[in-house]
C-alpha cells in the first residue's frame, strides 16, 4: 500500500496535496459514523503535503513515508496540536513539543491528518472509556473497534488514513488490530522511544504501527525505531545499552522473503485449553497453524505454565505505575483545573485543587486504576502485591528465555473473541480485562508481537475479522515480520 | 473485602475526592480485582529475584547539561498553566 502510493507520488501521477484532500473527503464522509478522530488538522496536514510535493517536484529523493497521510493516537504529542489522551483533564492541553517518533516522521515528510480516539489514558480494551466519544467498528458499527488504540485501528480499517500510530501497554495495538482486521505491531520494549507518549505504565508502554499490510508495518517501524537520548530505556537492536551508540538503522522492510523453512513456531497448549476462547476464533487459528506447516515451518507444541499468572501480574504492576505516572495531573501545571471555576475561597489551599481537579476531570476507570495502584504500593501491602508481581514477572521472563531456546516464535490468538458489542462489557471491569489475556504476556516479557488478520467469522450477517498473534524474540522484529508476511502473502 | 473507610483512605492518598456512593462502588470493584489477583499467591517465587524492568538496564545517567528548548516550546509550556502571573505558574497556598 505505502510502496504503491510512494511510486505514484514520485512518478507524479498524484500529488500529496491531492491525496491528502482525498483522505479528508473520506473522513468527512465516513467519520461521523465511525468516530475514529478526536481532532483534525487540515491546514497543518496540507502544509506538510505541499512541502513533500515541492521536494518531489524538485527531483529530490524522498522517503517512502513522504507525503503519505497518517493518523496519530491522541496520547502522542505533536507540537502545537491538542493531545487529550482521551481525557477531560487534558481537554485544553496543547502540546508544546513533539514526541521523538513525531520528530522522526517530520524529517521524513509524513502528513498527519489528525489525532485518533482512545480509551482515557489508554486504559481500556474497547475505546468506550474515551471521555469524548465511542468509536465504532467499521465492520459492524454496533460493535467496538477494540482498544485502547481503537481510533487508530478503525481509521486504518475504514481507509480514513493510510496508516496510524498506536501505543500498546497490554495489547492496545494488537487487540484493536484484531477486531478491525488490520495489522498491528508492538515492538520490543525499548526499540521505539516513548518520549512524548503520555505515560500509562512506563515499563510496558511501546509505540507501534497499525497498518494495512505487514510490509507497511515494517516500513513504519524502520522510521520510528531507534535509540533516543530522551528515553533511556531505548536500546540498540541486540539489547545493548542505549547511550554512546547511534540508532541501529535496521531496515525492517528488507528481506521480507515469505520464506519460513527454517522457522520453528511454538504453539502453547494453554492458549487453546482455556474455556474463554471462542470456537470460531480457535478454528481460524488452527487453520493458520496448518497453513504455516504447509509453508514449511516447523510447528512445536510448547507450554507456558506461568502464563496463567500474566493477567494478574499485569493488573498489579500496571496500576502501580499508573498511580505514579498520573500523579502529574493535578490541576497545577497544565490541563483542566478546578482553580478556574470555583470562587476564590480564603480557606482553600493547594491540596484542595488536587482533590477537586482530579475528582472532576479524571474518568471512572482511570480513578479505579490509580486507587488500585495506590493500594498495591501502600505500606503494608507492597510485599504482598507489588513485590510479588515483580517476582512473577521475572518468572515469566525466564520462561520466555527458555522457550526461545527451542522455538523462534510463539503463535496464538490475539484476542479470545471477535469484536464484542458496544456496552457489552462496560459494567464489569474484570470481564473487560480478560480481553487482554493473550496479549499482556508480550508486554510483561518485553518481546515484540504482531497481530495479523487470519480470517472472518460471520455473526448476525456481518463479517467480523479475527487476528492471529505471533510473538518473537527480543529485538528480532525482522524474523517476526517476515513470518507474518509469509502468512499474509499465501 | 475493602471497606468504604479503606477506600476513602486510598482515595485520599491518591489525591482524589470521592463521594460516599463512589466509595461504596469502588469498594466492591476494587475487592473484585484484588480477589482476581490473589491468584499470584499460587505462583512459587521462592528464590526469585524481582525485576522492575525487562531491559536489565541499570542507572543510565544523562550528561548534566542544560538543553535549551525553542521559544515556541517555552511559550507553549507557559500557555498551558491554568493560572499565571507573567511567566510564573500561579498556585494556591500550600498550607
Amino acid at each position: 500500500m505505502i510502496r504503491d502510493l510512494h511510486e505514484k507520488l514520485i512518478n507524479q501521477e498524484i500529488t500529496s496535496e491531492k491525496l491528502t484532500e482525498e483522505y479528508f473527503a473520506k473522513i468527512e464522509k465516513k467519520d461521523p459514523e465511525i468516530g475514529a478522530y478526536l481532532s483534525l488538522n487540515k491546514e497543518f496536514a496540507l502544509d506538510k503535503a505541499r512541502a513533500a510535493d515541492k521536494k518531489i517536484k524538485n527531483g529530490e529523493e524522498v522517503d517512502l513515508l513522504a507525503g503519505i497521510p497518517c493518523a496519530i493516537k491522541d496520547n502522542i504529542c505533536i507540537e502545537g496540536l491538542p493531545a487529550t489522551a482521551g481525557s477531560k483533564i487534558l481537554g485544553n492541553f496543547v502540546s508544546p513539543y513533539d514526541a521523538s517518533v513525531i520528530s522522526k516522521l517530520k524529517e521524513n515528510n509524513s502528513v498527519f491528518l489528525g489525532k485518533t480516539n482512545l480509551d482515557e489514558f489508554a486504559m481500556g480494551s474497547s475505546t468506550e472509556n474515551s471521555a469524548y466519544q465511542v468509536t465504532k467498528n467499521p465492520h459492524d458499527t454496533t460493535r467496538v473497534p477494540g482498544g485502547s488504540s481503537g481510533g487508530s485501528a478503525a481509521a486504518v480499517a475504514a481507509d480514513e488514513c493510510v496508516w496510524a500510530l498506536g501505543s500498546d501497554t497490554g495489547g492496545s495495538i494488537r487487540q484493536p488490530a484484531s477486531f478491525c482486521g488490520v495489522v498491528g505491531l508492538k515492538p520490543t520494549y525499548g526499540l521505539v522511544s516513548r518520549y512524548g507518549l503520555i505515560a500509562m505504565a512506563s515499563s510496558f508502554d511501546q509505540i507501534g504501527p497499525i497498518a494495512k499490510t505487514v510490509e507497511d508495518a515494517a516500513i513504519i517501524l524502520t522510521r520510528v525505531a531507534g535509540c533516543d537520548r530522551k528515553d533511556v530505556t531505548t536500546m540498540l537492536a541486540g539489547g545493548r545499552s542505549a547511550f554512546g551508540g547511534k540508532s541501529a538503522g535496521t531496515i525492517y522492510e528488507d528481506r521480507l522473503t515469505g520464506d519460513v523453512d527454517s522457522i520453528k513456531i511454538g504453539v502453547p497448549k494453554e492458549y487453546f485449553a482455556e474455556g474463554g476462547l471462542d470456537k470460531s476464533v480457535k478454528s481460524l487459528v488452527e487453520k493458520a497453524i496448518k497453513k504455516y506447516e504447509k509453508l514449511g515451518a516447523e510447528i512445536v507444541g510448547i507450554s507456558l505454565p506461568s502464563g496463567e499468572y500474566a493477567l494478574a501480574t499485569y493488573y498489579i504492576i500496571m496500576p502501580s505505575e499508573v498511580s505514579s505516572n498520573l500523579a502529574r495531573f493535578d490541576g497545577i501545571r497544565y490541563g483542566q483545573s478546578i482553580e478556574k471555576e470555583i470562587e476564590i475561597d480564603e480557606n482553600m489551599i493547594l491540596r484542595d485543587i488536587y482533590f477537586k481537579s482530579r475528582a472532576k476531570y479524571l474518568g471512572k476507570e482511570v480513578k479505579r486504576r490509580i486507587m488500585l495502584g495506590t493500594y498495591a504500593l501502600s505500606a503494608g501491602y507492597y510485599d504482598q502485591y507489588y513485590l510479588k508481581a515483580q517476582k512473577v514477572r521475572a518468572l515469566i521472563k525466564k520462561e520466555f528465555e527458555q522457550i526461545f531456546k527451542k522455538v523462534d516464535l510463539i503463535l496464538g490468538p490475539t484476542a479470545p473473541t471477535p469484536a464484542f458489542k458496544i456496552g457489552e462489557k462496560t459494567e464489569n471491569p474484570l470481564e473487560m480485562y480478560l480481553s487482554d489475556i493473550y496479549t499482556v504476556t508480550a508486554n510483561i516479557a518485553g518481546v515484540p508481537a504482531i497481530s495479523i488478520p487470519c480470517g472472518n467469522v460471520k455473526i448476525e450477517g456481518k463479517e467480523l475479522p479475527v487476528g492471529l498473534q505471533l510473538a518473537g524474540k527480543w529485538f528480532r522484529e525482522k524474523e517476526l515480520l517476515s513470518t507474518a508476511y509469509a502468512f499474509e502473502k499465501s | 473485602m475493602l471497606s468504604k473507610k479503606e477506600v476513602q483512605k486510598i482515595a485520599s492518598l491518591a489525591r482524589i475526592e470521592i463521594t460516599n456512593e463512589e466509595a461504596e462502588k469502588y469498594s466492591k470493584e476494587l475487592s473484585d480485582i484484588l480477589g482476581f489477583v490473589e491468584k499470584l499467591n499460587e505462583a512459587d517465587t521462592e528464590n526469585v529475584e524481582p525485576i522492575a524492568h525487562i531491559t536489565g538496564a541499570k542507572n543510565i545517567t544523562r550528561e548534566d547539561k542544560i538543553i535549551e528548548h525553542s521559544e515556541n516550546t517555552k511559550k507553549g509550556i507557559i500557555d498551558n498553566f491554568p493560572e499565571k502571573k507573567d511567566r510564573f505558574d500561579k498556585v494556591k497556598a500550600v498550607f
